[in-house]
């Protein structure tokens, strides 16, 4: 088993004519991910690559029946492409496209809010369930099948993890990357909540980094909820309060996000907090025995 | 992005916020007119991004117009030293000059993103003119917090609540509500990620002022504020992270002398912690992104090795959406240009994974230049702090 992605689902790339968009809905086809076709408004009708492109999401749908969407629609627009997939009934609306501004993605959260979707990201690499489908933009050929779960706010950090679990042999049952904005669709708990219910994963890596609280608020839930082993790294121990590291969510403000506190609840909760980056994987392997 | 005292007041003036009469300048002869205009009796105010002015007499009143000229000519050109600037402090180029107020109450009033809700918050205390990050440790019950629809605004019914809880009433508490429904409509208005009126000022006549202003926005949110963007102060940001900028990279300066080039921005922090565990001192955090392009990563080098604390640089990249094959001719494109203006001594440790890797370290193995290859991100970070210590004569 898996969560969120697997041999059933299709998929839809909105923004499929620009560069990333085609360059990424090819590799995820290769990898053998189902692509149903692609969305540019103003361009449907046309063929590329063996891409078939539509106008809307709604007309795609109509004749694709996809049921995710991958999102490459540049920053100003990619709002309403998130919205659109959501109103034509996507059920997982997965956004890669990094730079959205929060007052944009007030507005999402609130129309979403009550349709029957989920939103993964913005900012994000997507997700992928090693063997069966990616639906994203990481190097698909460094995951293999197995049982461990990862959830991560970092994409680049999310494959260095995966890298170091297939070093040690342990192989992946999902990957999922919620994505490094302030605001996002799917938080920590909502993806460990997804791997509970998954009986093939039997521990989780939780990659965190500094800003806000939400690595805090799913290590409680954790300790409540989650009876598997969870292993646990927080990036950004080094950074200077008060500037934000890249990611828009990255930001140690009023004391409040730092690494350190993050890594204190983390450990209370029970999860194994690595201090190393290179260390994730021989953790993993570590505590699975 | 942030602005100036006198630009964020500006903007909220716009947005009808009651701000004391002044204007800004950067002559103390103009000083001197604008404080006569005022009446005779002004506030000299140090116009730098960072906060705490007051505390390095960035802030001082003067009671003639004479006064007024001196204590400019005094603060303009002055290194201004405050908890915020670091020890090497900002050099001040214009003051504002604003009408004195007599104060009889100082509050503070604040709004930013709550993230756990993801909408805006209102922040409002008592304890005006303090750091509300102290109020916040301290006694954090001191603190009153109302969460905002940002498409309906803030609610009358939230509006007295607020002012209850800071015991405003009648005249003062009318003002006040106007101030806070001009704050929030500037602050969704505008894509800003904090307005901070500390203090909110009360009058003992009971009137109401922003005594002072601060406004940081949202970076992702600018291409739709040209107006705002004309008000970025490029000399209150560091001349490297400012070029850096014009690149679209992601490039902030710290304190030590590895200097570091990573793509994305989790696996970029991860780089500065593994070498902070195995004893060094990153240079600086970048992350030259998804698509970074082959000018963009020479960029990115020039301006690390341009860093005179930069001993040694560890590339770190794990490609995914950036193929770590165009990363490499980058890297190389960047040396080989450099060493037309005479050979780069600096060691270069080198960790590529991911997406056409073969092709990204046959790039490195093929080029004039001798890299410390490292296939782990734990020996290329031990490699680093070893060539930076080696370079460093220690």
């Amino acid at each position: 088993m898996s969560i969120l992605v697997n041999k059933d689902t299709r998929l839809l790339v909105q923004g499929i004519t620009g560069k990333e968009g085609m360059f990424h809905a090819t590799t995820c086809r290769e990898y053998g991910t189902t692509v149903v076709g692609g969305v540019t408004p103003g361009k449907g009708g046309q063929t590329v690559d063996g891409f078939e492109v539509f106008d809307s999401v709604e007309r795609a749908r109509q004749k694709t029946d996809a049921n995710v969407s991958m999102i490459f629609v540049p920053p100003p627009f990619a709002a309403d492409a998130i919205m659109e997939a959501a109103a034509a009934g996507v059920e997982l609306v997965i956004c890669i496209t990094e730079g959205i501004p929060v007052n944009d993605m007030m507005k999402v959260k609130a129309f979403i809010e009550d349709l029957p979707v989920r939103l993964l990201g913005p900012n994000c690499p997507g997700v992928i369930t090693p063997g069966e489908a990616k639906v994203g933009i990481m190097p698909g050929h460094i995951h293999s099948p197995g049982k461990v779960g990862v959830v991560s706010r970092s994409g680049t950090l999310t494959y260095e993890a995966v890298w170091q679990l297939s070093n040690v042999g342990l192989g992946q049952s999902t990957c999922v990357g919620i994505g490094g904005d302030p605001i996002n669709g799917t938080s920590f708990i909502d993806t460990m909540s997804l791997f509970k219910d998954d009986p093939d994963t039997e521990a989780v890596i939780l990659i965190g980094e500094i800003g806000g609280t939400a690595e805090e608020e799913a290590a409680v839930w954790i300790k409540e909820n989650f009876d598997r082993p969870v292993i646990g790294f927080i990036a950004g121990a080094t950074a200077p309060p008060g500037r934000r590291m890249g990611h828009a969510g990255a930001i140690v403000s009023g004391g409040e996000g730092t690494a350190e506190a993050k890594q204190k609840t983390l450990r209370e909760n029970g999860i194994h907090v690595v201090e190393s980056p290179a260390d994730m994987g021989n953790k993993v392997a570590e505590v699975l025995g | 992005m942030k602005i100036h005292e006198h630009q964020a007041k500006d903007l909220l003036r716009r947005f009808g916020a009651p701000v004391p009469q002044g204007r800004v300048t950067d002559t103390a002869d103009a000083a001197s007119n604008i404080c006569e205009e005022l009446g005779g009796r002004c506030v000299v105010k140090a116009q730098i991004h960072a906060g705490g002015r007051g505390k390095g007499g960035g802030v001082k009143v003067a009671g003639t117009p004479e006064e007024a000229e001196a204590i400019a000519s005094e603060i303009l050109g002055m290194q201004l030293v405050t908890p915020q600037t670091g020890p090497e402090g900002q050099e001040v180029k214009k003051v504002l000059i604003e009408e004195a107020l007599d104060i009889d109450q100082e509050l503070y009033l604040g709004i930013t993103l709550d993230r756990k809700s993801g909408l805006p918050v209102i922040m409002a205390s008592k304890a005006g003119g303090m750091d509300i990050e102290e109020v916040a440790a301290e006694d954090p019950d001191a603190i009153l917090r109302v969460t905002v629809n940002p498409f309906l605004g803030v609610q009358p019914f939230q509006l007295r609540a607020l002012c209850s809880g800071l015991g405003l009433t009648g005249k003062t508490a009318k003002q006040a509500s106007d101030l806070i429904r001009s704050l929030v409509e500037a602050y969704m208005a505008s894509d800003a990620s904090l307005a901070e009126i500390n203090p909110m000022m009360i009058t003992p006549n009971g009137d109401v002022y922003a005594l002072d202003a601060k406004m940081n926005f949202d970076d992702n949110a600018m291409f739709r504020h040209k107006d705002l963007v004309e008000l970025r102060d490029l000399a209150e940001e560091n001349e490297l992270e400012v070029r850096a900028s014009e690149y679209g990279l992601n490039y902030i300066k710290l304190d030590g002398n590895i200097g570091c080039m990573v793509n994305g921005a989790g696996l970029a922090m991860a780089t500065m912690d593994i070498i902070k565990l195995y004893g060094g001192d990153p240079a600086n955090f970048l992350d030259v992104g998804g698509s970074a392009s082959q000018e963009a990563v020479k960029a990115a080098f020039q301006i690390l090795i341009d860093d005179p604390s930069v001993k040694a640089v560890m590339i770190n990249i794990f490609g995914g959406i950036a193929r770590t094959d165009r990363i490499a001719r980058g890297v190389v494109g960047a040396l080989e240009e450099l060493s037309a203006d005479g050979p780069v001594t600096m060691p270069v440790v080198v960790r590529l994974e991911g997406t056409n890797v073969e092709e990204g370290r046959r790039v490195l193995e093929e080029a004039d230049f001798d890299f410390i290859v490292a296939d782990q991100m734990a020996s290329a970070a031990e490699k680093a702090v070893a060539a930076a210590s080696a370079a460093s004569g220690a």
